[in-house]
């Protein structure tokens, strides 16, 4: 029943992620993007890995709801209503993918795997939270601190305002002139 | 701890949520007959539920070329999210999936409606629908880091993910007691997935309906039935996560469970039609700058406290 499972969401994932290539339209090759995920994170699941598996889920919903919106928005043609290819670069990229290809099948073949555990954890969530807070305590740390400092620095690089624009000159001016007025009016 | 459930809950479970989101139907129908003026009938009961075989034996509206098939999958995943997002709700001892992480599964579902309702504005290929989407859009960037915090806080508390043990933790005191601030976010986000109320930006009169203008038919009600089925799930889901789950005196777990489940719900299409609608670029700021933090800092007072 799990090995039928798994071979019918690998195949859907795989199928899914063909599908991002093939349909025209922005929008139809999010949306088969995030179908192939939403397979992945069943497999995760699948493995025992449940939280995983439902973050995977819950992650690629809003990332690929997000991204249709920057797809729709840059792309020529997001309706799909003419005829467009998603291939660029198809030499340079079939060489790219076929060895990312060999290099992962031969790090499965011949990489020395763990024996199978006899004694299943418990609790795969625990343990991935005791690894993460743990021994990978400062990666992620650190890793969390890259990606905030990271989006706040690309946030006011790209805003063409400043406070002075919003407070005045002398900062004094309240309540502050923004183009969008907010909720707190601040 | 959730005792396994028969196996016919996987079918009474959503029966539950049927008869919860029509209730909710009826009674606001009672009152806004009531805001009109209307005396109080039976009538006031039945007529938006008569909206159901009118919209199923309804002819279907087409613009040209609309994208059919996301159309379709966006209207139907709205209702299934919220189906879903019941099976790890405990009713009284009983769950129909006691699964480990049911915390975050509840949420993945919710996050499904944002996708459902992009999809559901893009299908009909008519701007005001896509201008819906976005705005549901909007409207989740929003309010769905505080509801994430929100949820995470009874988490904390019990020091689970399973929504059985999250129940089961409050046998001294309720989660709602000693994380008010976590509660308001909860139901005031229920509002916010049910896109209704406050929240029913996305299909705003302003813009002919939003994601509601080009939709007829079965379509309509799959995705009206979404909105009251959310408002059901999420008032469901505010059970066990903050009012003790199944706990209560005298009466069984099942029933204490439906009468705070009915108890919520009501509190929840009360206010919806008493309060004006917000603009998602206001929300945000109030989101951001006032929720957020709130969320963050009552998610720290369980963490203080279980250390």
């Amino acid at each position: 029943m799990e090995v039928a499972l798994f071979w019918v969401l690998a195949v859907a994932a795989l199928a899914g992620g063909a599908l991002v290539f093939r349909v025209a339209s922005m929008a139809r090759a999010t949306f088969a993007l995030l179908a192939a995920l939403i397979c992945v994170g069943g497999e995760l699941v699948l493995l025992g890995l449940p939280y995983l598996g439902v973050v995977v889920v819950l992650m690629m919903v809003m990332e690929m709801v997000i991204m249709v919106v920057f797809m729709v928005a840059y792309m020529m043609n997001p309706g799909g209503l003419m005829p467009m290819s998603m291939l660029h670069n198809k030499r340079g990229a079939l060489v790219i993918s076929a060895g990312v290809f060999l290099a992962l099948a031969a790090g499965i073949l011949l990489v020395p795997w763990p024996a199978p555990a006899v004694v299943l954890p418990a609790d795969t969530t625990f343990q991935l939270g005791e690894s993460l807070m743990g021994g990978q305590m400062l990666t992620m740390m650190t890793l969390g601190f890259v990606l905030l400092s990271t989006m706040v620095g690309a946030t006011a690089l790209v805003s063409r305002r400043g406070r002075y624009d919003r407070y005045g000159d002398d900062l004094d001016r309240r309540p502050a002139d923004d183009p969008a007025g907010g909720g707190v009016g601040r | 701890m959730s005792d396994a459930a028969p196996w016919w809950s996987v079918l009474a479970a959503p029966a539950l949520l049927v008869a919860l989101a029509l209730l909710a139907v009826a009674a606001d129908g009672v009152l806004s007959a009531r805001a009109a003026g209307r005396p109080f009938a039976l009538s006031a009961v039945a007529r938006p539920l008569l909206e159901v075989p009118r919209l199923l034996v309804a002819q279907p509206r087409r613009l040209p070329a609309p994208d059919m098939p996301l159309w379709r999958i966006g209207v139907v995943t709205v209702p299934v999210a919220a189906v879903l997002s019941v099976m790890v709700v405990p009713f009284g001892p009983f769950a129909v999936s006691g699964l480990s992480v049911g915390l975050v599964w509840f949420n993945a579902m919710e996050v499904l409606t944002w996708a459902g309702l992009w999809l559901a504005g893009w299908g009909p290929n008519a701007a005001f629908s896509l201008v819906g989407g976005y705005r549901y859009l909007a409207q989740g960037l929003a309010y769905e880091l505080p509801l994430m915090f929100a949820l995470m806080t009874p988490g904390i508390g019990a020091q689970s993910l399973r929504v059985g043990d999250i129940a089961a933790a409050q046998g001294g005191l309720w989660f709602a007691v000693w994380m008010p601030v976590a509660f308001a976010v909860h139901l005031w986000s229920v509002l916010a997935f049910g896109f209704t109320g406050p929240f029913a930006y996305p299909a705003g009169g302003d813009i002919a309906g939003g994601v509601f203008g080009e939709t007829s038919g079965p379509e309509r009600l799959l995705l009206s039935a979404g909105r009251w089925l959310w408002l059901a799930a999420g008032s469901a889901m505010a059970v066990p996560l903050f009012l003790g789950g199944g706990a209560g005196p005298w009466l069984p777990g099942w029933a204490w469970s439906l009468v705070k489940t009915v108890a919520v719900l009501a509190l929840l299409v009360w206010a919806r039609g008493r309060l004006p609608m917000i603009r998602a670029d206001r929300y945000m700021e109030v989101a951001w700058v006032v929720l957020l933090p709130l969320s963050v800092l009552q998610a720290l007072v369980p963490a203080l406290v279980v250390l």
